[in-house]
């Protein structure tokens, strides 16, 4: 009984030290793959602001898609000349969302979902969450779109 | 003088050395049962052939290709239209890649209808599975890689959903996408799976499906192991030439379709251009993405896609558990099995027809 006790015992302790020199020994290979993924590429930046030329220029009801940072972004001028900005990724499955000018609304084709102009709110279609907003001002006629 | 007659001096001299004679005495011992459904066991045969050819094109495509995020879409459009017969090898890649998913929807289904995942067959139909899931991740990571429009989109539908998996969705997402982004990292992750991993992972799994295949020989259905008369032919050489004609058939079928449509080649990606409208996924993917527009953003405290995707889950693990509750002991059980799966597959075949429609 103890001879089985002890033969138990020692092989867990075995599987115990096999799987920690598992864990030990895939570390490095693991933090090799996951590493690359939270470094900057090269070339890339923090982007906090960036501007999209002359407002004046931008009527109501234009929209323009545009590169934030490393993101797809949105701004649209809404038939009251206000400005909105959005993060163009769709909350549903990631998609590039676009205006609809047809319909008023921000829209994403890939599975139909919709979304406010004026307010970002997920409106129809399978999005579960609001859009992103991002902050416009327009500075001396200049639109200027930041983090919110 | 037959070619294998011990009179045959190479002959002689190889089986001395290999034991030639051994492998075609088990090949002419090994029996294939003729019946109204055999035409099911050629589904295996084809789905080797449409690899191999999968096999060669994909050598042959990386010879011009160039897994770089400038070059990726220009090194594609230089195969399709600057080499010559460069379309013909392309198409026959992204063709025989559609036909072979279909071939296997076909092997798996023909194999579930006549229960021939009963006992001993468990290990083959798990491999089998196994192996649909590896040709899955081959199509969704070779999808990428001619970095066009709608790959992009494609591509990141599908890390995103894969991110949605509880608890490990986040890290492998992020070990798949090797970046914030699909960029770069992407397609160099995408490109080393598709040409060095998942070849690796389809030799051994395909390699224990076949050998378990010759362990056990071909399934017989339930009819015929209760027929009185029961007719076989030799696989070797009988089966092994209608085999052959099936395969020099589809060959010339997909050649004839590539031929005849070649495959297309979209806009270059534009990681911040919206998604074009009227986009939509290769048709083996249509049933889930047709589903998944249908689900509304909340199903009681959960997302709607993330239930959704969880449902998809639960009909394919009900597929791959089979064998452990259809025995064959229960007719309730082995009746309901055969319910489960025409309902799949009308509603597999009735959704992609819809997607296609709408």
């Amino acid at each position: 009984m103890i001879a089985g006790t002890r033969r138990v015992f020692v092989r867990w302790i075995t599987g115990v030290f096999a799987a920690l020199w598992a864990g030990m020994a895939s570390y490095p290979f693991f933090r090799y793959l996951i590493s690359g993924t939270k470094k900057k590429q090269a070339g890339e930046e923090l982007v906090t602001s960036i501007s999209l030329g002359s407002s004046e220029e931008f009527l109501p009801g234009a929209s323009k898609n545009f590169k934030f940072g490393s993101a797809p972004a949105l701004l649209v001028r809404s038939e009251d000349g206000a400005f909105h900005a959005y993060n163009a990724i769709c909350t549903h499955l990631g998609c590039t969302v676009q205006y609809n000018e047809e319909k008023k609304n921000i829209w994403c084709a890939c599975h139909g979902g919709v979304y406010d102009t004026a307010s970002g709110k997920n409106l129809a279609g399978p999005p579960p969450k609001p859009l992103k907003a991002l902050n416009v001002e327009v500075k001396e006629g200049e639109i200027i779109v930041s983090r919110a | 003088m037959s070619l294998t007659s011990s009179d045959n001096k190479f002959y002689s001299w190889l089986d001395d050395r290999v034991g030639v004679s051994g492998f075609i005495k088990a090949a002419e011992k090994k029996e294939v049962p003729v019946h109204k459904q055999s035409m099911w066991y050629y589904m295996g045969g084809i789905a080797m052939v449409l690899l191999a050819i999968q096999g060669l094109t994909g050598i042959l495509l990386m010879v011009y290709y160039v897994p770089e995020i400038s070059s990726a879409h220009s090194s594609v459009l230089f195969i399709n239209t600057q080499i010559e017969f460069g379309w013909f090898v392309r198409s026959l890649h992204s063709w025989a890649a559609n036909i072979l998913i279909f071939i296997l929807f076909v092997h798996m289904f023909s194999a579930y209808f006549m229960k021939a995942y009963r006992k001993p067959r468990e290990v083959t139909w798990f491999s089998g599975m196994a192996l649909l899931g590896i040709c899955f991740a081959f199509g969704f990571t070779g999808y990428l890689l001619p970095w066009d429009e709608i790959a992009f989109f494609a591509t990141k539908i599908g890390l995103d959903i894969a991110g949605k998996t509880p608890f490990i969705g986040g890290v492998i997402a992020d070990l798949l996408r090797g970046g914030a982004e699909i960029g770069q990292g992407t397609i160099s992750r995408f490109f080393l799976i598709h040409v060095i991993l998942l070849p690796i992972a389809l030799f051994a799994v395909a390699g224990l499906h076949l050998l378990l295949v010759q362990l056990h020989g071909m399934s017989e259905p339930e009819s015929f192991k209760k027929a009185k008369k029961k007719k076989y032919e030799k696989f070797f050489p009988d089966f092994l030439v209608k085999d052959f004609m099936v395969w020099l058939f589809f060959f010339n079928l997909v050649a004839g379709i590539v031929a005849l449509f070649p495959w297309g080649l979209g806009p270059e990606a534009d990681p911040f251009a919206p998604a074009p409208a009227g986009i939509k996924p290769e048709w083996y993917f249509l049933a889930m993405f047709q589903f998944l527009k249908l689900l509304p953003p909340h199903i009681g405290p959960f997302e709607g896609e993330i239930l959704g995707i969880a449902f998809f889950g639960v009909l394919a693990l009900v597929l791959f558990v089979a064998p452990f509750i259809d025995t064959g002991k229960s007719k309730a059980v082995s009746k309901f099995f055969d319910v489960y799966g025409i309902l799949f597959t009308i509603g597999f075949v009735g959704f992609t027809v819809w997607g296609m429609l709408d």
